[in-house]
């Protein structure tokens, strides 16, 4: 048993001592680097440690949360004292329970790169310079870079319960970006690109940097686009954040307290079959994927939307005692100060038949949408209404055409996802909206509004 | 507080001493203590009761025009060591020696009653009374939910050029949502009271916002379709700053500027609005949502004029930003925790009370919208392009206020929005938020009266 997994349980031996009936450990330990760079000069270079603890504790039908980073013998025996006492603040429940066991958790690997920690801090920052370099040196008219960053993270995280097995795995992960400056017809534009893997030689800086430069370069002399009803390509960065928004629709924790506009659809037709959508907690490449779930039950992979139908929701322990069902492995958690809650892992639209070309000639006088912002303003999430900001291209003969910008897209998901015409064949990891790997797509119609 | 309670000064000095063993030009630790609870009623039971408590630090080094940044949980002596023995690793310079540490004088926000010493079921009683009270507006409401927030946070910070400084700060925080519910439609309204202060917050009547939340909810049941296109729009008092806040605001912050990436770059002295705006950024308003002692440097918070009768006249600076530029600090270096670095950050933020009476402002429009109150926004603050999310909007037309209209969205840019602002309310209060930048989230205040842009696009549900 590692020091972590030791940790866990005196944790939990210690909140049953301290008169919880049941207890669940979460701890967690990471390292974190993070390199920022700007003019060719590094601005930042961070290292990090950190390690918590968080502690469920049951008492009858009441639950109670503690955590804290002191983990000396009496930091954790406080720990469990403010999670009893909270738990003493609860009302009861009749389905709050500890989670019983649910399996054998699967082996997992390719989770982990060990090279991470072989790179040294000069060598992350010559990473980070050279997306900074790539972004600079791919257009004339990109006047500079906002900021170009590196991060990487190693974790390790332990769980164990008066109820189940629990269970350990380790992490690692790293992420680099680019925000572009472009200047050009008096204006200025901004653009991102972004790349992500388990360690840092997957990473493309050039990549990356370009990325930048292109989606700033090609917003330059961008203008409104006139108001109305037409087909729509939503880029992958675009979708994924939509998507992100129905796997929180799905969480059984939204549709059972009625706020989520895929309560009561299950088995009914809720999107075109164009679009097929998995929850898969086990995809070596999703950054949500480890053996257990935030409360120790197996991860899987799930068909949420297939045939246009929604098969099921998302379930953690808590919510799948309420609705008669199984878990399906979704408790995810932010870390050790909060608790566990139901929510997507790896969200997989699956990908269609339809490169970009195909995609833009079905959606001939309609919208390329590069970028939405004021998703978490502008979405009711009850009933997934939303009207949002956008910036794009004129989609014309087939291609992206003129750049749009101060534009809102406005539907609703469930007629969005009845609206999906094709799925592209180049899907993406998209670290926006929770973890989601999706490719373009291209929505038969929607209202935009402009001038 | 006295700072030593967190750091003790001859250890600050020795961690001091060893941030500094490879060089640098500025050393500096931040120490933090921070515990708090929340909790919630959902269902009309009390859930999500949480307790947490964490301590840690965040050293690091300035040297030319790179930092050098390490934290660890726990401020054992021996936490703080590896803390700065990892920052000044990547150094490769001549020892630097700190100055002799000199204790500052601290004044925290007052706190007549410390949250921590309120019984939990007193909390968990104000949320039985936020959610009977939303339940009991209207036949219509189908849900109520309400959460409560306490948290304290005492931090100290010692740094290189001796000094040594403390705040304690507690703030407490409610917020109702309701759900209201005809047939199929289905409509959310939400409302948060917060300060600097003490449980003292919620003498009177805090359950007034599951009221207005429920009416919020309530009023859009009735809502149609929102108008789209140009046109004059009015935004309320109180979280209406938040549109300045989030369009003016950001651009003022001195990092995004002297990386070229504000609009407001090169704009100082120069006229950026109408004669009739002036507006501030204050972290000394007495318990105010943004307000602290001292910002996370050690430097007093103040209020800083920003726009002065239509010119630009000041911008936000921390101390990195300031050193830079030659200028003073202003008291807006902030982070999240000591898991962060402080950088240019706003505290209460707001346009001063006008001249004109809301009811003109209103009056003098002949077809246009009424956003009372946002959901939230967003900005590019090296384009200015921003958006926002109307919560609660209505159409003007004929000068009255005429019926409310749901899923508006405002997009524009900020430079032509502010410039566009014609009228400012005399009536004038501030709203809490909490502000993302950089990943790191912190209290801020925003406020203002009445204000009238004279066109901006309004993106509707329909075409």
């Amino acid at each position: 048993m590692s020091d972590l997994a030791a940790l866990a349980g005196g944790a939990v031996e210690q909140a049953v001592a301290n008169g919880a009936g049941d207890a669940e450990a979460y701890v967690s330990e990471a390292e974190n680097r993070e390199v920022r760079v700007h003019g060719g000069e590094v601005e930042s270079l961070t290292a990090a440690t950190q390690r918590g603890l968080g502690l469920r504790v049951w008492i009858g039908g009441r639950v109670g949360y503690g955590f804290g980073t002191d983990l000396s013998p009496p930091g954790v025996s406080e720990i469990a004292a403010r999670a009893v006492e909270a738990a003493r603040a609860a009302d009861e429940d009749e389905f709050a329970a500890a989670p019983g066991g649910d399996g054998e958790p699967p082996e997992l690997s390719g989770l982990s790169d060990p090279a991470r920690g072989e790179w040294t801090a000069d060598r992350i920052a010559d990473l980070a310079l050279a997306v900074e370099r790539a972004a600079l040196d791919a257009d004339d008219r990109v006047a500079a870079v906002e900021q170009a960053v590196y991060f990487d993270s190693a974790e390790r995280v332990a769980i164990a319960s008066s109820t189940a097995a629990g269970g350990e795995y380790e992490t690692t992960s790293c992420y680099a970006y680019a925000q572009a400056l472009a200047e050009g017809e008096g204006g200025r534009e901004t653009g991102l690109g972004f790349d992500l893997a388990r360690g840092p030689a997957r990473l493309d800086p050039a990549a990356i940097g370009r990325e930048g430069a292109e989606r700033a370069t090609e917003m330059i002399g961008s203008g409104k686009p006139a108001s109305r009803r037409c087909p729509v390509v939503l880029d992958p960065t675009v979708a994924a954040s939509f998507v992100g928004l129905l796997g929180k629709a799905a969480g059984a924790d939204a549709v059972q307290r009625g706020r989520s506009p895929l309560a009561e659809r299950l088995g009914e037709e809720v999107a075109s079959t164009a679009f097929a959508l998995h929850d898969d907690g086990l995809d070596p490449a999703g950054f949500a994927s480890a053996p257990v779930d935030a409360e120790g039950t197996p991860r899987r992979r799930t068909a949420l939307i297939e045939d246009g139908r929604l098969r099921t929701y998302l379930y953690d322990s808590y919510t799948a005692r309420r609705g008669e069902a199984a878990s399906t492995g979704n408790a995810g958690r932010s870390g050790y100060r909060s608790p566990p809650g139901v929510s997507a892992s790896n969200l997989v639209v699956a990908a269609g038949g339809a490169g970009l070309a195909e995609l833009l000639a079905g959606a001939e006088g309609g919208v390329y949408v590069n970028d939405v912002a004021g998703l978490h303003s502008g979405v009711n999430p009850v009933t997934g209404v939303f009207s949002v900001g956008a910036s794009g291209r004129e989609i014309a003969g087939g291609e992206k055409a003129g750049p749009l910008r101060e534009f809102t897209i406005a539907s609703d998901l469930v007629s969005m996802l009845g609206a999906v015409r094709e799925a592209g064949s180049q899907s993406r990891w998209v670290p926006f909206g929770g973890s989601v790997s999706t490719p373009p797509l291209l929505i038969g119609e929607m209202t935009i509004s402009g001038s | 507080m006295s700072a030593a309670e967190l750091l003790d000064p001859s250890v600050a000095e020795r961690v001091l001493g060893r941030a500094l063993a490879n060089g640098g030009d500025f050393a500096e630790v931040f120490a933090e203590r921070r515990g708090g609870l929340t909790m919630a009623i959902d269902e009309s039971r009390i859930e999500s009761v949480q307790s947490g408590a964490e301590e840690g630090a965040g050293v690091r080094v300035l040297s030319g025009g790179t930092t050098y940044f390490a934290h660890v949980d726990g401020l054992d002596p021996a936490d703080l060591e590896r803390a700065a023995d990892e920052a000044a690793a990547a150094l490769r310079g001549e020892r630097a020696e700190p100055r002799a540490l000199r204790a500052a004088a601290s004044s925290p926000q007052p706190i007549e009653r410390p949250p921590g010493d309120v019984p939990a079921a007193r909390k968990a009683e104000l949320l039985r009374e936020l959610d009977e009270r939303a339940r009991s507006a209207g036949a219509e409401v189908a849900q109520a939910m309400a959460s409560y927030g306490e948290a304290r946070r005492e931090v100290s910070i010692a740094n290189s050029d001796g000094l040594l400084g403390g705040d304690d700060r507690t703030r407490v925080r409610i917020g109702a949502q309701a759900v209201a519910r005809r047939s199929d439609r289905v409509e959310t309204g939400a409302e948060t009271l917060g300060a600097a202060r003490g449980f003292e917050l919620f003498d009177g009547d805090p359950a007034a916002i599951a009221e207005s939340a429920a009416g919020k909810a309530l009023t859009l049941l009735d809502a149609g379709p929102a108008p789209t296109g140009s046109m004059p729009v009015v935004v309320g008092g109180g979280f209406g700053g938040v549109l300045f806040h989030e369009m003016t605001g950001h651009g003022l912050e001195a990092d995004h500027v002297q990386k070229g990436a504000s609009v407001y770059a090169g704009k100082l002295g120069e006229a950026v609005a109408q004669p009739l705006l002036t507006a501030y950024d204050d972290g000394r308003m007495p318990g105010e949502w943004g307000s602290d002692a001292i910002d996370d440097e050690g430097a007093p918070t103040q209020k800083t004029r920003v726009i002065e009768d239509g010119r630009l006249v000041g911008f936000l600076h921390d101390r990195r930003s300031a050193a830079r530029e030659g200028v003073a600090q202003t008291g807006n270096g902030r982070r999240e925790s000591f898991r962060h670095l402080p950088i240019p950050r706003m505290t209460n933020t707001y346009i001063a009370p006008g001249e004109a009476e809301p009811e003109a402002i209103i009056g003098e429009v002949e077809k246009g919208f009424y956003a009372v109150s946002f959901g939230g926004g967003q900005v590019d603050p090296a384009t200015g392009d921003f958006v926002f999310g109307v919560s609660e909007g209505y159409l003007i037309e004929g000068g009255r206020v005429t019926r409310p209209c749901r899923g508006a969205t405002l997009v524009g840019n900020c430079l032509e929005a502010l410039a566009a602002i014609d009228a400012v309310g005399d009536d004038f209060w501030m709203k809490t938020g909490i502000c993302g930048k950089g990943g790191q989230k912190v209290p801020v205040g925003t406020g203002q009266g009445h204000v009238r842009i004279a066109a901006m696009t309004v993106g509707g549900t329909e075409a």
